[in-house]
């Protein structure tokens, strides 16, 4: 268990050494700044549902900037000979890293508090969906993390590691939306896939134990197939 | 201490050790010993668990890797050939990670992390970045981590490539102190070293062991193998020739290019425990030849090493 909570420790730690976490949060609190507040006092609606609408695009680019560099950057320079070589099981390392990314969208989403604490100022906020919405960004962002895991551990090309993670987490978002386009016989299993139906659910504060299990099962799978990449490597 | 049978490691179908047989008895440093490619570096990777092998068995103290290989790692301290550390962290926090991740229970991870300051000579690049070290820092914290939790056997992948000869020198003494405890296996491209640091060298050529002692065993060996150099006057090549093959412990004569004064100019390769050269020359006297110069050489070290891995 040491093992774990020191590489999630150094992980989370190494995110602020260098101008990763602080790019990546201030382009997502500006863009999603931007877009919630231009359309919300012409709806003049006081909840928080344009915010967490966004998020399932927004994050599809943001999470897999943050997971890019995470195994692809200790391939390529090589220091995962060394952590090859410590008495450490690969799904510690792996768990590790994946809470350390999970940590920083926490990070990243705590500021955005501000944004319900205004509104419930100006009017009548209902908490419920709020926090099923903030549940839901945590779910979110951890599948989108586990998906960036993966494309990290198979490429030692980090902008290769987010082109394609971020394209897979843009499929899986948008998926919902090119329904239109499938077979009428595939259109409920591939909604069923989509990121997106699932997260607007909890987004509106029906929290379902289906969605949740989605979201967990990409954790699992993304992290799984990390192991086995990583394990295919020795 | 550790029982190497039969391990064979291909890439992609690329051989890179093949049916080795390696055995190293505890406190003992081995050096492996061969040129580039000869899969020095794989059998360290496959002992420190980084990689699998293909096939074979291998045991480390009266484990075995393939059942688990985490309680193995605890007990190796390995340097790897070029030292990927992380460039952003101090050297002190990157020494304090190690011991974090390793679970070690220390009651002051501190006192010793100045200890192994103090031994490797590391104190004043504490707060550096690992980045900002020369090579020769870089090195020298690479066997701190090594050494951080105490194990019981040290892999070393070119411990003194890129150092200046001052540094050469002291990291061989660090092994040699090292070794006096613990098990140590080294890899090197460089003779002398394996012969100023080792207790036993097994020599490697295209993933095979070809030859395997102590320095002083393979030098011997060496020394059966030795040339002697003729220079006759008056003599007729092909009636030297065939005559001097015929002296006891003389395999081949292989003529030189003579000096322009016309005299023959042979060297006789010989084997066999015990000196040819009276043979030799008794053999001279018989003849109405005239005998100019008679010198003898071991082959060195170098010689068997460039030989060995040459022919295979």
């Amino acid at each position: 268990m040491s093992a774990l909570t020191a590489i999630w420790n150094k992980e989370f730690k190494d995110y602020f050494l260098t101008p990763i976490a602080y790019m990546v949060i201030a382009v997502f609190l500006v863009v999603v700044g931007w877009f919630f507040f231009s359309t919300f006092f012409i709806k003049n609606q006081a909840n928080m549902q344009e915010f967490f609408q966004l998020l399932p695009i927004v994050f599809a680019f943001v999470v897999p900037a943050l997971t890019m560099r995470l195994i692809s950057e200790e391939i390529s320079l090589g220091s995962y000979e060394l952590m090859g070589t410590l008495p450490v099981r690969p799904r510690h390392i792996i768990l590790g890293k994946f809470l350390a990314c999970l940590c920083l969208i926490a990070a990243m989403l705590l500021p955005t508090l501000l944004y319900p604490l205004c509104i419930d100022r100006v009017g009548d906020l209902d908490w419920g969906p709020v926090l099923g919405g903030y549940l839901g960004a945590l779910l979110l962002g951890g599948a989108y993390a586990a998906i960036g895991m993966l494309t990290s551990s198979l490429s030692r090309n980090q902008i290769v590691a987010f082109i394609v993670g971020a394209a897979v987490c843009f499929a899986l978002a948008y998926l919902q939306r090119m329904l239109f386009f499938m077979p009428e016989a595939i259109q409920g299993f591939v909604d069923y896939l989509g990121a997106g139906s699932h997260f607007e659910n909890i987004a509106q504060g029906v929290l379902d134990i289906r969605d949740v299990i989605y979201f967990l099962s990409i954790v699992f799978l993304g992290l799984y197939a990390t192991k086995l990449v990583l394990e295919s490597k020795e | 201490m550790i029982n190497i049978q039969g391990l064979s490691k291909y890439y992609d179908g690329v051989c890179a050790v093949d049916d080795l047989d390696l055995n190293v008895p505890a406190g003992e440093i081995l050096g492996l010993l061969g040129p580039n490619g000869a899969g020095k570096t794989t059998i360290l990777r496959v002992l420190t668990g980084y990689i699998r092998p293909t096939s074979g068995r291998i045991r480390i103290g009266e484990m075995d890797p393939a059942e688990d290989i985490v309680p193995i790692k605890a007990r190796i301290g390995y340097l790897p050939e070029s030292i990927p550390i992380y460039r952003n962290l101090l050297v002190y926090d990157f020494l304090r990670y190690m011991i974090r991740v390793r679970g070690l229970p220390l009651e002051d991870p501190h006192a010793r992390i100045k200890e192994m300051g103090k031994v490797f000579a590391i104190d004043s690049v504490m707060h550096k970045t690992v980045g900002e070290l020369s090579k020769g820092y870089l090195q020298r914290v690479g066997l701190a981590h090594a050494l951080l939790h105490d194990p019981e056997i040290l892999i070393l992948d070119e411990p003194t490539s890129g150092l200046d000869p001052n540094q050469i020198l002291e990291i061989r003494s660090l092994i040699r102190e090292v070794g006096r405890e613990k098990t140590v296996i080294l890899s090197t491209h460089i003779l002398s070293e394996a012969e100023a640091t080792c207790d036993r060298i097994a020599i490697l050529s295209q993933g095979r062991t070809v030859a395997d002692g102590t320095p002083q065993e393979i030098k011997n060996r060496a020394r059966q193998h030795r040339s002697v150099t003729l220079e006759l006057k008056n003599a007729d090549p092909e009636q030297a020739r065939s005559s001097l093959e015929s002296v006891s412990g003389v395999d081949r004569v292989v003529p030189l290019d003579g000096p322009e004064t016309g005299s023959l100019l042979l060297r006789l390769e010989c084997s066999g425990g015990d000196d040819p050269r009276e043979r030799i020359y008794q053999s001279v006297k018989s003849q109405d030849w005239i005998l100019l110069q008679m010198s003898q050489e071991a082959r060195s070290l170098e010689n068997i090493f460039k030989e060995l891995t040459l022919e295979s």
